[in-house]
């Protein structure tokens, strides 16, 4: 039963000729206690109560480096603007999903977000993303590796501020190699490390699973074989030009299969992803593993943690992803995270600021430090504690150089989930014949006659 | 059988101040139900019927999220390319697949588990009920997660518990296929909701009366014939209230297929096509038409029950 009015958190009698008076006072109060926190959520929501301007930046689940950022940018400011940080889904579509819905209902909380590169396009497109003033523009890509700018712009514009570039590199058991008769100190090919798993009875660690990355390898792979994904059109969804049906796609889907064929890519082949391959790494059986730098700081705090031996730390290798074609470099992945300004911020200048605060080399320095994520400005590569951490740092800042984006195009998730689901499972994959009918789902998608 | 009274004309009426206060008791009390029943309608007319008349009209729209300018009318389109796409009619076949497998193998466990909790020893009786209705506690998605880790082939601990099993080894991929993916799926689905059908049979074995029990036993009917003759027939609304309940949801299944396959092996179900359409894919027109016929399927299962089986849902409650 609902209580009597005013009732409700009245505990005992007051004074008979107090009463009145007593509960006049406590409902003046209650009213003024509301209009305070009412006043108070409001000036939240607008993010500017008339004194210190509040910018919300939301951001990728991590180990606590951006709200490290978002603290040390606050404090840079000096009273100016003040950063909040509000957490997204821990994978990229997720965070896609969110943002995407508050931004088509206008939402002006959003004033700095951390973007995955792949859906830079069609959030620029959209109009979600503030114009980035040149000089701002300027500053923010000196001396910061050209695939990460190139993930960061849309027609021929920078859209988003690239924060940190990922990107992946063949891990391989120096042991296992050695035995193989690999020289690894220069690029090695899908099949060689295929053959040297097979001869080795290794594992070959590559994502099958049917998630964003199967395409992260296949986009690598048909790169790698000289073609693109996309080969013109990108903004135009009835007449996107796909190169899925063509020598490269071939090639791509030729690799696809001999890896799912080899008999060293684990039972769970169709259903692995980044984290399942690095504990197959970190295994008996671990040999060859195409994977994100992250999981070099895993190892270490594994052999920290007393869960890895020292002695399977040392036996870790790294070199530049696998070509497809002999004598012909890779084209590697490329992740990452970019800063977007939020089209309906009501502080895009002091956004902005913000970005280049968090952007710096120092900043970045201390996130790939502590978070393991590679940093997107050439510089950072050759700070003493980065290259202390990280001795990939070369490595990887060679493979950023040589990376190449997943395709461009506001119509990413049907482009990418047109591919999931048709060179999944990748044994299922025929290098003939899965192309063209990928190309054709995906045209008959964007055309809005297939589901997807 | 319910009866129907007309409101009293003016020159039926009797002149005597009984059937005057009969009549205006009536209203008073007709006044009295709207009054208490009338928000909660208003608010079911909100969070029910709009989404439904504003999927129904979205439906009929090209509409992206990220591209309002270009939304266009195109009528019944969007129906013809879901009805004409082989991918809904597998979505709707593995959903009517795992929905007669989940329904029936809980409409049999939760006999038995209503038998077990009608008849345990007092003793025992709350400490058993309770743990039945463990699982139904438990959030879809924290079950779904629970049964991936325990197949996953790298956390999991049933491939080398059940290795003896054959077919069964260390290396079995049990979301790397269709079969064995559905299994897991409906063995997580029947496992979290099987409480609440034993929970609904429970209700009716209590509406069994004693008597027919006695007298089939004084009639020397054995125990198979009185379950079959005397304890079923006599709960038939019961069970087919509690198929109709369980058949709607499980039609409506999405969480556990979300969290352990994300739809890969062909195990996408219609819900999930729905959700892939318009949460993912931002195409408001084409997600909503899917949802309105995610919506009719719903309304026709219902219907078949209802009309088909001659479910009486006041029977069920105990009001008939």
């Amino acid at each position: 039963m609902p209580n009597a009015p005013g009732r409700s958190g009245f505990r005992g009698p007051a004074p008979a000729p107090l009463r009145g008076r007593s509960r006049s006072r406590r409902r003046g109060v209650a009213g003024a206690a509301a209009l305070l926190v009412t006043a108070g959520t409001l000036a939240a929501c607008g993010g500017d109560s008339g004194g210190t301007p509040t910018l919300t930046w939301y951001f990728n689940p991590d180990n606590g480096g951006q709200v490290e950022l978002a603290r040390r940018c606050t404090e840079e400011a000096d009273g100016r603007y003040r950063i909040e940080t509000a957490i997204l889904p821990r994978d990229a579509s997720s965070q896609r999903e969110q943002l995407v819905r508050r931004l088509a209902a206008k939402d002006a909380s959003i004033d700095l977000m951390s973007l995955d590169p792949i859906y830079v396009p069609e959030f620029a497109q959209a109009g979600f993303l503030a114009p980035v003033p040149e000089d701002v523009a300027e500053r923010v890509t000196e001396g910061v590796v050209q695939s990460a700018i190139d993930g960061a712009t849309w027609d021929d514009e920078l859209v988003a501020v690239p924060f940190w570039g990922n990107t992946q590199l063949l891990w391989y058991r120096k042991s296992v190699a050695e035995a193989a008769g690999l020289d690894m100190t220069k690029p090695v090919t899908w099949e060689q490390i295929v053959t040297a798993a097979q001869e080795q009875d290794v594992e070959l660690g590559v994502q099958g699973i049917r998630a964003e990355s199967l395409t992260v390898w296949f986009n690598s792979l048909i790169e790698s074989a000289g073609g693109s994904v996309i080969e013109g059109n990108a903004d135009d969804p009835e007449n996107l030009e796909l190169g899925l049906d063509s020598d490269a796609g071939r090639q791509a889907a030729e690799v696809m299969k001999m890896v799912a064929e080899s008999g060293q890519a684990g039972a769970a082949f169709s259903t692995e992803n980044e984290s399942a391959s690095a504990a197959e790494f970190e295994g008996e059986r671990g040999g060859f593993m195409v994977n994100w730098p992250f999981i070099y700081a895993q190892a270490v705090s594994g052999v920290e943690g007393g869960t890895i031996d020292q002695a399977v730390l040392d036996d870790y290798g790294w070199t530049l992803w696998p070509s497809v074609l002999p004598n012909v470099p890779s084209a590697p992945p490329l992740g990452g995270i970019d800063l977007g300004i939020g089209a309906y911020s009501a502080n895009v200048d002091f956004a902005y600021e913000a970005a280049e605060c968090i952007t710096t080399d120092e900043n970045q320095a201390y996130y790939m430090i502590n978070e393991g994520n590679p940093a997107s400005s050439a510089a950072v590569f050759d700070a003493p504690d980065v290259v202390e951490k990280f001795p990939m740092a070369d490595t990887i800042r060679q493979s950023l150089e040589q990376a190449a984006p997943r395709p461009q195009t506001a119509y990413y998730n049907e482009v990418s989930g047109g591919l999931q689901r048709e060179y999944h499972p990748p044994a299922s994959v025929q290098p003939g014949d899965t192309g063209p009918k990928a190309a054709e789902l995906i045209a008959a998608v964007l055309r809005g006659e297939q589901l997807l | 059988m319910s009866t129907t009274t007309l409101p009293p004309t003016k020159k039926d009426a009797p002149k005597s101040a009984p059937a005057a206060t009969t009549s205006d008791r009536a209203r008073s009390e007709r006044k009295l139900g709207w009054l208490l029943a009338g928000p909660a309608f208003l608010v079911m007319l909100a969070v029910t019927a709009y989404p439904i008349l504003q999927a129904t009209y979205e439906s009929l729209f090209s509409y992206r999220l990220t591209d309002p300018d270009n939304r266009s009318f195109v009528g019944l389109q969007n129906y013809g390319v879901i009805l004409s796409d082989p991918l809904w009619w597998q979505s709707l076949w593995v959903t009517a697949l795992i929905t007669f497998v989940t329904v029936l193998v809980e409409l049999v466990l939760g006999f038995a588990l209503a038998m077990v909790m009608a008849k345990a020893l007092s003793s025992i009786r709350p400490v058993v009920r309770a743990a039945i209705l463990i699982p139904y506690a438990v959030i879809t998605v924290v079950s779904a997660y629970a049964w991936q880790f325990a197949f996953d082939i790298n956390t999991g601990f049933v491939n080398s518990w059940f290795a003896w099993i054959p077919g069964v080894g260390t290396d079995t991929d049990w979301f790397g296929d269709f079969g064995t993916s559905i299994f897991v799926i409906c063995l997580a689905e029947i496992w979290k909701t099987t409480p609440f059908i034993s929970l609904l049979l429970l209700a009716g074995l209590a509406q069994v009366p004693e008597v027919l029990q006695e007298a089939a036993k004084v009639d020397g009917a054995t125990w198979w014939q009185r379950l079959w003759r005397v304890t079923l027939p006599n709960m038939k609304a019961a069970i087919m209230v509690a198929l109709l309940f369980r058949t709607l949801d499980a039609f409506r299944i999405f969480d556990s297929i979300f969290v352990m396959t994300a739809g890969a092996n062909g195990t996408e179900s219609v819900s999930f096509l729905a959700y892939r359409q318009t949460i993912s894919r931002l195409e408001i027109g084409l997600g909503s038409a899917l949802s309105v016929l995610l919506f009719l399927s719903v309304v026709l299962i219902a219907a078949i029950f209802i009309k088909g089986f001659k479910v009486d849902l006041a029977q069920a409650r105990g009001e008939g």
